[in-house]
């Protein structure tokens, strides 16, 4: 039966999140861009919303029944909307153990769910962006080749978009092997394992993200994702591809939301602006496309929950939403004018994160 | 619960009308593009067989409620499944699909807007007899988008039981089978005091043959010509005082308020979404189309690859993909809030906005992706495109239904955001 409206459950669980985005994200998002930094404590309280080990079974530790793309892409839309860079922060250890709780074996399940999940926040990270224009996460440059003695891996290559790295106790690093791209574990210290420096990007700024280079790292056949087996570099994305639509979207209705405000009450010529159809359009078809985006977004989630293929319906989601969260934030920008472009309003900050999503390849998971 | 399972009825209801799209409709397309004055009488005997058994509402529903075997009510899925319909058929061909048999939007304004008694007397003619249609009057030739100016009037008669009805309506879908050619209606919106502006307009049932209507004229269309549009010209029309649609309330002329201007915009609400479901229809039949031409002649569409890696007719396929699907969407938004009995005139107008944009944009890419040969009368898309073109202009232009949506979320009245 076709229906548009959460689960009490998962209604509540909206309301709790916009709650938290709203009172905490948002009044520190100014600051976080400005010195690049995150402040712990709401991480902390982020955390505390429990937004992972809802999402991972009692078996291994968590309190969830089933993950649901459907209740993740919900709350990941509530954390957009409050910041971008404080999200991917915190879902950053989803980027490891959602993984491993889709693609893992039981002994890597067992091993690694339950310390990420009982403790505090720990910033476990994941890394498959590389530095270079022609990106495909289906033929990365990072290469994985047996080791000598049958006993193991040896990664090399080089990694950017690395969230936390310098914090991690480990990561999964994306890497081709054989006829495809698979995951490795890597743990902190590991040798040949480089974090290199901070990296700075036009948004996002808070964020804090390392390139990684990988000098011959050996690691033992355990550390593969899914073992002998190996896991669907597809499926992973597909997680990532609705939960980073669902953020972009977070993301492009604060923008709106922000520049109804500011058009109901800057008044030209003697009246607000909103009350110019050249304005009010363009608010018009900034909801639309948000509403548009919405609806795929939940679609392909949805998919995913239901076990169908999603590659196809997630990654035109994704694409659609990338356009449709650059336009919004950047009408957003064009509704406050030359207000709009000062750093005292968020909309261009909110123009500076919307035009990274089409970037932000597996950076993000709910 | 969020759900994007389509109900079994539904996807019964599709495979049925995918069948007659294939087999009935897309075979005669061509023809009654080219031959615009005629009807299509083979398509309207065989589908007015299944319209008069399922009640003749072919743009409204009158879905009574029911229960499952536990006794608990089932959702109702009225306007789901007549979304769903007019899609499909608008997939076989949109020019045949606005010339079906049955109420359509007069049925839809009399459904919106009249009493039990007189949705009894005016729609009951649908589930018998011979192929009727029923239309709706409202644009004027200096009133399109602004209803609230048209000029044709209803005064009533000396006795008070007759309303006389002059003026003149164009653009009428519908219009001359609704009017002249069968046992129809036209429900004429008509104001009742042209000082009062939308207080006064109402809606009249104007039975087909009623001495003092006339087809003025017929339409050349750009496109969707196998349905007539025609104008319609009332003269001292004279029709029974009970033929003013609504309350009694809405009925006394003499009464301000805007029950009757309200009751042309709730009709929207239910009419707007399934014609955003028909350009959608089109969009499908188009994209469908230009994806498996494309792919027999050897181009790939490879999903799931960087947006910068894309080849251009590769990143334009997915876009039209994205566009319909998105669109798509919008639209079941709409009609599942209907079919909750929820107000939905704000989703109504946004899926109309994005449906008639995204029609456009899919049917002329797709005449460019097939070059000469997208332009050639070989094929149907050229047709699709100019079928697609109505879409972003009637039942409320997009720019129109923009303004709703904008007053809507600013929160302006009519006067504060013209």
């Amino acid at each position: 039966m076709i229906s548009f409206t959460p689960s009490e459950e998962q209604q509540l669980i909206i309301n709790t999140v916009r709650r938290f985005a709203t009172e905490r994200m948002r009044p520190a998002a100014h600051d976080a861009d400005e010195q690049r930094s995150v402040p712990t404590d709401i991480i902390g309280r982020g955390w505390d919303l429990g937004l992972l080990p809802s999402a991972i079974p009692e078996r291994y530790s968590g309190f969830g029944e089933q993950h649901s793309a459907v209740t993740g892409i919900l709350a990941a839309e509530e954390l957009g909307y409050g910041d971008l860079p404080l999200s991917l922060h915190l879902l950053t250890p989803h980027l490891f153990a959602l993984p491993i709780l889709h693609a893992g074996t039981d002994t890597q399940r067992e091993r690694w769910l339950a310390p990420i999940v009982e403790g505090g926040f720990v910033p476990y990270s994941a890394a498959l962006i590389e530095p270079r224009w022609d990106l495909d996460a289906h033929s990365l440059q990072t290469i994985a080749t047996p080791a000598a003695d049958g006993e193991g891996y040896v990664l090399s290559g080089h990694k950017a978009y690395v969230p936390l790295a310098a914090d991690a106790p480990a990561m999964l690093v994306y890497a081709h092997e054989g006829q495809s791209t698979q995951a490795f574990i890597v743990e902190r210290g590991a040798e040949g394992l480089h974090i290199l420096e901070r990296e700075q990007h036009m948004g996002i700024r808070a964020l804090q993200t390392h390139e990684v280079r990988l000098d011959e790292v050996r690691v033992g056949l355990d550390a593969k994702l899914g073992g002998t087996r190996g896991s669907d570099l597809d499926l992973l994305l597909n997680y990532s591809r609705v939960t980073l639509g669902a953020l972009a979207i977070g993301v492009a209705r604060g923008a709106y939301e922000y520049a109804i405000q500011y058009a109901k009450q800057r008044e030209t010529f003697g009246r607000p602006i909103g009350q110019y159809q050249a304005v009010a359009f363009m608010l018009a078809d900034m909801l639309i496309e948000i509403e548009s985006a919405r609806g795929l977004i939940w679609e392909a989630a949805w998919m995913l929950d239901q076990g169908q293929n999603a590659t196809r319906a997630a990654s035109v989601a994704k694409q659609y939403t990338d356009d449709a969260v650059l336009f919004v934030t950047d009408r957003a920008v064009q509704v406050l004018g030359g207000h709009g472009y000062i750093r005292e309003h968020p909309v261009e900050r909110w123009l500076r994160e919307g035009r990274g999503f089409s970037t932000f390849l597996g950076l993000a998971m709910i | 619960m969020i759900d994007f399972e389509l109900p079994t009825p539904v996807q019964r209801q599709l495979q049925l009308i995918t069948m007659l799209g294939e087999q009935v409709m897309r075979p005669v397309a061509r023809y009654y593009d080219e031959h615009e004055g005629e009807r299509p009488w083979d398509y309207i005997n065989m589908v007015w067989q299944t319209v008069k058994t399922q009640g003749g509402r072919t743009f409204s529903t009158d879905e009574k409620a029911s229960t499952d075997k536990d006794g608990k009510p089932r959702p109702k899925i009225g306007n789901l499944l007549v979304a769903h319909t007019v899609e499909a058929l608008s997939w076989g061909d949109a020019g045949l699909y606005l010339a079906t048999p049955g109420s359509a939007l007069g049925g839809a304004a009399v459904d919106a807007t009249g009493t039990p008694e007189q949705k009894e007397r005016f729609l009951k003619r649908f589930a018998e007899g011979e192929p009727k249609w029923a239309a709706m009057a409202m644009t004027e030739s200096h009133a399109g988008s602004d209803t609230a100016a048209i000029r044709t009037s209803a005064r009533l008669s000396e006795d008070s039981e007759e309303w006389i009805l002059n003026g003149e309506k164009i653009f009428v879908t519908g219009g001359q089978m609704s009017a002249r050619d069968s046992h129809g209606f036209v429900v004429v919106w008509a104001t009742v005091d042209p000082s009062a502006g939308r207080a006064g307009m109402k809606p009249f049932v104007v039975e087909a043959g009623t001495p003092g209507m006339t087809v003025a004229k017929l339409e050349h269309k750009h496109g969707i010509r196998a349905s007539d549009t025609a104008a319609l010209v009332f003269s001292d029309c004279r029709i029974p005082f009970d033929n003013i649609l609504g309350s009694p309330e809405v009925r006394s002329a003499d009464q301000a308020g805007t029950k009757g201007f309200k009751g042309a915009m709730k009709t929207f609400d239910a009419t707007r979404p399934l014609v955003a479901a028909s350009a959608l229809g089109i969009t499908r039949a188009t994209l469908e189309f230009t994806a498996a031409y494309l792919k027999e002649r050897g181009v790939k569409v490879r999903y799931g690859i960087p947006l910068n890696q894309q080849t251009a007719v590769e990143r334009d396929l997915i876009q039209m993909e994205a566009q319909h699907r998105a669109a798509w969407l919008l639209v079941l938004k709409a009609v599942s809030k209907m079919d909750a009995g929820l107000e939905n005139s704000l989703e109504a107008s946004i899926c109309k906005v994005k449906a008639g944009a995204v029609a456009n944009f899919v049917a002329q890419k797709a005449v460019e992706l097939l070059g000469p040969e997208g332009y050639s009368c070989k094929l149907l898309v050229e047709k699709w495109m100019r079928d697609a073109r109505i879409n972003d202009i009637y039942e409320g232009t997009g720019q129109i239904n923009r303004l709703v949506v904008a007053r809507r979320i600013l929160g302006y009245t009519s006067k504060e955001l013209r």
